[in-house]
Parts: C-alpha cells; sequence; structure tokens
C-alpha cells in the first residue's frame, strides 16, 4: 500500500514538533485546529481516512504503540460527560507515545466558578501540544483558540460539530461498503440538536454520499425544512430531507440513528415517547426495507428501546462497536497530522 | 466663546431643505445665522472653524443608548459615554433605564439628568421605565417622571411581556403626551436564541431568535396602538416583518414611530460565522468580513437578521416607514464579551461607528447623505417631540462637523467609550466627525 504520508516534509529534528503555522499538511493545507469539517476538502478526509487505516493497522499489532508523539502532551478538556469520546482519545494520545493528561469540570476549578478562558490560559501556561475540547456550547473550541498556542481539537460543541465522530463514521462505511461516494445514508432522529449530524452532514456530502437526514418536524432546523419545501425535498447537493422513514429507508446503504433526549417532550417538541417510536423508531421490520446488509450505526450513547429497536442494535448489521474502534484508529491520525513530528510512521518491516 | 463661525463647509440641514456651500454663525449658544456672509476682518481665528470639504450639519440626535449610570459603572458612565457619543458627532443622547437600579422613579430621572448636566459632555436627555423595576407587572409613576423631564417610556432590555400592562401603559401615556417606546421580542419564542434563526444558526448549532418573536410583538402594539389611539415608538426594528407591519400602520394613520440600528442597516447573521457562507453580495458589502465564527462582537439584541432583513430595513429607510437611526450604544466590559457566544452580553458599542457605519451606505449609493442626515437630526427630534436636529435661526447651536471621505480603521482601543465591543474592529469606514458642538461649545475635535 502507498504511504499516504509520502510528500510530507522531511523535519530532521525528529519529535522537534513543527510550531509553525506548517504544523500540517493535510493535503498542502495549513490547518492547526481541528473544529469543524465544513471547510474540510474531499482530499483532506480522504487523507485523515487513509492515514487511520494505517493507525488501525498499529492497533492490530501485539504492541499497540509506536514513539511518534513522544514528548508531547495532549490535555482533554471535558466540559461534558463523556465515555467513549475522552477514552478514546486518552488511547489515542497513549498509542502514539504521547503523555494524556484528562480534566472534567466536576473535579476542577469550574466547580468554583473558573472561567472557560482562564482555565484556558492556566492549561496553555502548563504546556499543553494539542488540547482536545468538549463543551455544552456551540462555538467554545473556538474560542479556545484565541487561548491555546498549540493545537485545539474539538470532541463536541454544543449542537455544533463533532469533526471526529464525523469521521469516523465516514471511515467507518468506507471500509464496509467500500466507496462513501453514491452510499445512500440515513440519518435519523434529533436533527436539530445533533453536532453529530452535522458533522456526518458535512463529511458525507462532501465524500459523495446521498445523505437523507429523517425525522419530526420539530426536531429539525427550520431553515432546512424551508429549503427541503422549496426544493422538492432537497436542502442542499447532496442532503435531503423527509419526514417519512418508511420512505426514505428504502434502498438505503446505511442507516445512523441518533439518540433522542428525553427532554425534548418536557419542552413541547414532541407529543409523547410513544409516537417517537411508533413513527421514528429504527427496528427490524423498518430495517428490512433497507437495503440487504445495510449498516446499521449510532454515534451512542443509545436510548434502546427509543430510537433503536434493542435487537437491531445488537443485530448482525450494526457496525455500533465498530464505530468506537474506529474512533481511536481516527483520533490517533488526527493527533499524528496536527502535532506528529512529520516523519513517516514506522511501518511493521522496519522494526524487524 | 458666545461667538463663533463655521465658513466654507457644506450645510446639510434637512429641517429647512438645505444643501450648499454655507457659513453658519453662531452666537450665545444659538444658531445665529446661515448665509454666504463672512465674519468680521478682526474676528479671533479661535473663533472660526474652517469646514472646508466638510459637511456641516445639525448635531445628531440618539433616541436610544445605554449610558449604563447608576450601577453598570464598569460598563460605561455618563462621562465617558458622551464623550463617546461626542466623538461620533451626537449633540443630544436619549439614556435608556435598564440600570440598576432602574430609572422608574422621580429621583432616578433626576439622578441621570443632573450628572448629566454636571458631567457630561454631551445633552443627556433620559427616558423612564414602564414599569417598576422593568417587571412588567406594575406602572412606573409614569406622571411624576414626565414631569422630572422623561422623554420616553421603556422597559427596554425586554417587551412589556403583560399585554394589559402595556395597554394601560399606553393610555397612561397618551394622557401624559409622551411616547412609549417597545423592544419588540416575545420572550417565550425568543427564550434561549442567541442569534437570527436562519441558515447560520442551523449550519452554527445555535438556538435561534425566528423574526416571528419581533414580528408578532410589533403587530401586537401596532392593535394596542389602534385600541388607545396612543404614541407607540418601536425600537431597534430589525425585521422585514416588522417593516411591513409599521408601514401599515402608518398608512393608516396610526401614531407610530420606528427606529432603526447602523448595524441593523449594514450587517447580517453571516457575520456571526465570520463569514464563511456569506453570499457574494453580502461579501461585497464590506469587502471582507473581519470577524471569526462565534464572535460575540456579533452577539446584540434584536440579532443580525439575513440580507434580505438588512435590504428591508432600508427600502424602509428610503421610504418614511423609520423615523430615525438610532444607535443602541450597549458597551461591556471585555469580561461580559470574551467568553462563550452561548453566555457572552448582547450589545454593540456603536456611538463611534455610527456615522462611518451609515457612510459606508452612502459611497456605496445605497442611500444618499441627505437621507442618513435628516434621521440623525429632524426627524427623531420630531418623533419624540425635542427642539434639536436644526439649525434653524434660534435654535441651539448643535453643530455637527464631518468629513465624508476621511478613511480611517475601526480600533476599538482607540475608543473614547468604555465598551470596545464591536464587530468592525480592523474594518476601514470613509467618513468620520472632525467637530461636534453643543450649545455653541466645542465638546470635541479630532
Amino acid at each position: 500500500m502507498a504511504d499516504p504520508l509520502v510528500g510530507y516534509r522531511q523535519n530532521t529534528a525528529a519529535g522537534e514538533g513543527t510550531r509553525t503555522e506548517e504544523r500540517v499538511d493535510l493535503s498542502g493545507q495549513r490547518r492547526r485546529h481541528i473544529l469543524d469539517l465544513d471547510d474540510f476538502s474531499r482530499d483532506e478526509i480522504v487523507r485523515v481516512l487513509d492515514t487511520a487505516d494505517i493507525m488501525k493497522e498499529i492497533l492490530q499489532r501485539p504492541i499497540k504503540k509506536v514513539p511518534t508523539l513522544r514528548g508531547k502532551t495532549v490535555v482533554n478538556l471535558f466540559y461534558e460527560a463523556s465515555t467513549r469520546t475522552r477514552v478514546s482519545f486518552e488511547m489515542a494520545a497513549k498509542n502514539l507515545g504521547a503523555d494524556a493528561v484528562s480534566m472534567t469540570a466536576s473535579g476542577s476549578s469550574v466547580t468554583k466558578g473558573e472561567s472557560l478562558v482562564d482555565t484556558l490560559c492556566t492549561l496553555q501556561a502548563l504546556g499543553a501540544d494539542a488540547v482536545v475540547i468538549r463543551h455544552a456550547y456551540s462555538g467554545a473550541p473556538y474560542l479556545a483558540t484565541r487561548y491555546v498556542k498549540g493545537s485545539v481539537i474539538n470532541a463536541g460543541d454544543g449542537w455544533h460539530a463533532h469533526p471526529t465522530q464525523g469521521l469516523l463514521d465516514a471511515y467507518t462505511v468506507r471500509s464496509k461498503v467500500g466507496e462513501v461516494s453514491g452510499s445512500r445514508v440515513v440519518i435519523l432522529g434529533d436533527i436539530l440538536h445533533s453536532r453529530v449530524a452535522r458533522s456526518n452532514i458535512w463529511a458525507l456530502t462532501k465524500l459523495g454520499a446521498e445523505v437523507t437526514l429523517c425525522g419530526p418536524a420539530t426536531l429539525m432546523p427550520s431553515w432546512f425544512v424551508e429549503r427541503a419545501a422549496r426544493n422538492d425535498g432537497e436542502v442542499m447537493p447532496g442532503l435531503r430531507l423527509s419526514f417519512d422513514l418508511d420512505r426514505s429507508i428504502d434502498g438505503a446503504d446505511v442507516v445512523m440513528a441518533l439518540r433522542l433526549q428525553l427532554e425534548r417532550m418536557q419542552a413541547g417538541l414532541l407529543p409523547s415517547m410513544r409516537e417517537y417510536i411508533r413513527l421514528y423508531q429504527l427496528n427490524s421490520a423498518r430495517l428490512a426495507r433497507a437495503r440487504p446488509g445495510a449498516l446499521v450505526m449510532h454515534p451512542g450513547p443509545m436510548n434502546e428501546g427509543l430510537e433503536i429497536a434493542p435487537d437491531v442494535a445488537h443485530g448482525a448489521q450494526s457496525v455500533i462497536e465498530e464505530q468506537v474502534a474506529n474512533g481511536v484508529a481516527i483520533r490517533m491520525a488526527l493527533l499524528y497530522l496536527l502535532i506528529g513530528p512529520n516523519v513517516s510512521l514506522p511501518v511493521e518491516e522496519e522494526r524487524r | 466663546m458666545s461667538e463663533m463661525w463655521i465658513v466654507n463647509g457644506r450645510v446639510i440641514d434637512p429641517s429647512q431643505g438645505i444643501d450648499e456651500q454655507s457659513n453658519v454663525r453662531v452666537s450665545g449658544g444659538q444658531i445665529a445665522d446661515l448665509g454666504r456672509f463672512d465674519p468680521p476682518e478682526d474676528t479671533p481665528p479661535e473663533q472660526v472653524i474652517d469646514a472646508r470639504g466638510q459637511i456641516v450639519c445639525p448635531g445628531f440626535v440618539d433616541l436610544h443608548a445605554h449610558l449604563r449610570e447608576p450601577g453598570f459603572e464598569q460598563k460605561e458612565t455618563i462621562a465617558t459615554g458622551t464623550m463617546a457619543a461626542a466623538a461620533g458627532g451626537f449633540s443630544t443622547v436619549c439614556a435608556m433605564p435598564n440600570t440598576n437600579p432602574v430609572i422608574d422613579n422621580r429621583s432616578q430621572i433626576e439622578f441621570v439628568l443632573d450628572k448629566g448636566r454636571r458631567e457630561g459632555v454631551v445633552r443627556v436627555l433620559t427616558t423612564g421605565s414602564v414599569s417598576k423595576g422593568q417587571k412588567s407587572e406594575e406602572l412606573a409613576e409614569l406622571g411624576e417622571m414626565a414631569d422630572a423631564g422623561a422623554v420616553a417610556f421603556t422597559d427596554d432590555g425586554h417587551v412589556v411581556s403583560n399585554a394589559k400592562l402595556m395597554r394601560y401603559a399606553l393610555e397612561y401615556a397618551r394622557m401624559l403626551d409622551k411616547p412609549v417606546a417597545e423592544h419588540c421580542e416575545d420572550p417565550v419564542l425568543a427564550a434561549g436564541g442567541l442569534m437570527n434563526e436562519g441558515r447560520i444558526s442551523a449550519l452554527l448549532g445555535l438556538r435561534g431568535i425566528p423574526a416571528a418573536a419581533e414580528d408578532s410583538i410589533v403587530a401586537r402594539d401596532v392593535s394596542l396602538a389602534r385600541l388607545t389611539g396612543a404614541h407607540v415608538h418601536f425600537q431597534h426594528v430589525s425585521t422585514a416583518g416588522s417593516v411591513e407591519l409599521i408601514r401599515a400602520a402608518k398608512r393608516e394613520g396610526l401614531r407610530i414611530t420606528a427606529e432603526v440600528t447602523p448595524h441593523h442597516l449594514t450587517l447580517t447573521d453571516d457575520w456571526v460565522a465570520g463569514g464563511k457562507w456569506a453570499s457574494p453580495t453580502v461579501l461585497e458589502w464590506w469587502g471582507r468580513i473581519p470577524t471569526s465564527p462565534y464572535d460575540t462582537s456579533t452577539k446584540v439584541a434584536p440579532p443580525l437578521r439575513t440580507e434580505d432583513d438588512v435590504l428591508a430595513c432600508l427600502d424602509g429607510l428610503r421610504g418614511g416607514v423609520f423615523d430615525a437611526i438610532a444607535t443602541d450604544h450597549a458597551p461591556h466590559t471585555t469580561v461580559d464579551k470574551e467568553c462563550e457566544y452561548a453566555i457572552a452580553a448582547n450589545g454593540i458599542s456603536g456611538f463611534e461607528t455610527a456615522l462611518g457605519a451609515l457612510m459606508s451606505l452612502v459611497h456605496s449609493g445605497k442611500l444618499d447623505l441627505a437621507t442618513i442626515i435628516k434621521y440623525l437630526t429632524v426627524e427623531p427630534s420630531r418623533a419624540f417631540a425635542l427642539p434639536y436636529g436644526t439649525l434653524r435661526r434660534g435654535a441651539p447651536a448643535d453643530v455637527t462637523i464631518f468629513d465624508p471621505d476621511l478613511e480611517w480603521v475601526v480600533n476599538p482601543a482607540e475608543f473614547r467609550s468604555m465598551g470596545k465591543n464591536t464587530p468592525l474592529a480592523g474594518i476601514a469606514l470613509r467618513g468620520r466627525v472632525s467637530v461636534t458642538i453643543v450649545g455653541g461649545k466645542v465638546v470635541f475635535t479630532a
């Protein structure tokens, strides 16, 4: 397999890190942070996925560790509870030999009222090469870039973006279906409040998939609904919208169910869970209408029995666990591309 | 000095339909004469202002500004706010009552007016709140406040949410011959909203404030104006829907006036996304959009709206739907703004960029100079029954002299306002105030 890292500048001072704006060479574009996928080119996304292939190979070795990021510090700054993403980033950093430190809001001075800005200044003073931030407010990672001298990676901000999730989902589709371009993907559920949906929309449409958003109107961004109404169901090229799950799932290659928060009913957005289940639950009867072998995906955590039936969640077509595994590979790829020393990764042959 | 001559300038006074090369003579704090006469040869040079190449017009009258005193002196004081106003060419400023404590009684009115006289660099007028504490429960002492000098009543900062109370306020204010000014925002429809609800909010993942939150209250208050025959003044109008409702209400003959801010005439919600998804038209307005995504300097109430809304407001201004351009000058501390978008304070520090922003509309041919000046001078004065905004003989000598072509770059660090919060930081503007005169006294020189 051709090494996708060929063409990167060979930095003579290995491990020095490139503290200039020529930090990352994603298809020739300079990128210091990963905040969103909306400005990624198709080539950049492919570069990340190809790098993740290499990382996946490393994860299959008996020693899942390379010293590529030795001496680098990755700080996880998590203002929202998270299992998979936080641990995934920690493992990704450690697998590359970096030091990983995790900070959660509850165990920190945030409880004393310390502002995000002050926390970031402190982290900067402590010398983080990369800050991975998850926050309840959309846009917080952008604020972080003003205070962090290293790289900022968005691990999920409010409703806005979850770029690593979008990438790992695209990666999962590519590895199972073979080609994202032309795939028919249904993203099902609460699109309005979903950063996973937004990031998947960018990743998948840029790779040429045909994405259909499906869910109740009150859980769709109103501008999407308005656009679809005026353009025969199309929101933008490659993106459609439908309120009818049975119709949308017909012949789909991938169905991605999103978690429904129980609070949405209290907020007046939905009449009842019962009605949601009846209209929008991904169950085996509906799944049968998709293409045979269609992928069942979910970013987790799941409300089994609500947005997804338990037998579908754990059935033969479910790739939910692979998504999690792929998450580590994707995060390793991004850390490598962002703060790596711009040398080739040690491949198996060289070490023997 | 009691005598002053302003010579060689182009005098534009919409109140008298004047636009000509002319000189102005000021005497005893009043406008004494306009004409081609020259100052006598023995006039001391310090009494002569050479306005060659400049526009000479009545001092600007701002119907809506937050001077933050009492209670929020960390954001602005009457002293610093009026210094900023002077730098912006404003000779008269109407202060909003959402201070701490709220200006809801005679002694608060007297406090602001007194402080304005002692420490204000320009003329300070004040509004009083509609309800006690702005709580929308009981009427404040509107009669006492009117008697003490309040020019209008408003619960600005938020709407008078209790429609019945708004009705009573209108009936009562009508008796006092004062307008009630409304900040139109349905609190329930707008709840939790951080920016305009539309394309940008959908892509940025920010909860939106739909245009309906403003339109529905405008419609409500038009109905109440019809019911009571009282004067309703709509503050900081931002939507196409509101413009249409006000146009129809005026056509019907209801006693409605309305104001629009410079930012709602020039900026769109694209600025919240740092211009990422701006249409070519919008990008062309400014050349480039200098904000970055989630820049809190774009957070304002009502929010920056769509291109169509801005065009509707411009059309409304040309068509007489509006009576005033008002800044809604809203200074905040760095701490209040340097944080996540969701918790940042709402507001733009607008005194010192108002003219420059409005001149961009003149330079791009969207509005003409006389219109801008008209809605900064005679029309706002008429709306609030103020004796300002004119260079008629005998009027107070409030004069603004500005260079319509001078290029300058907005640098908030140089603002006289304590509030440095503006989305225009770094933008090059063409048009700047040179001299501001209030009551015959020079209060600002560039």
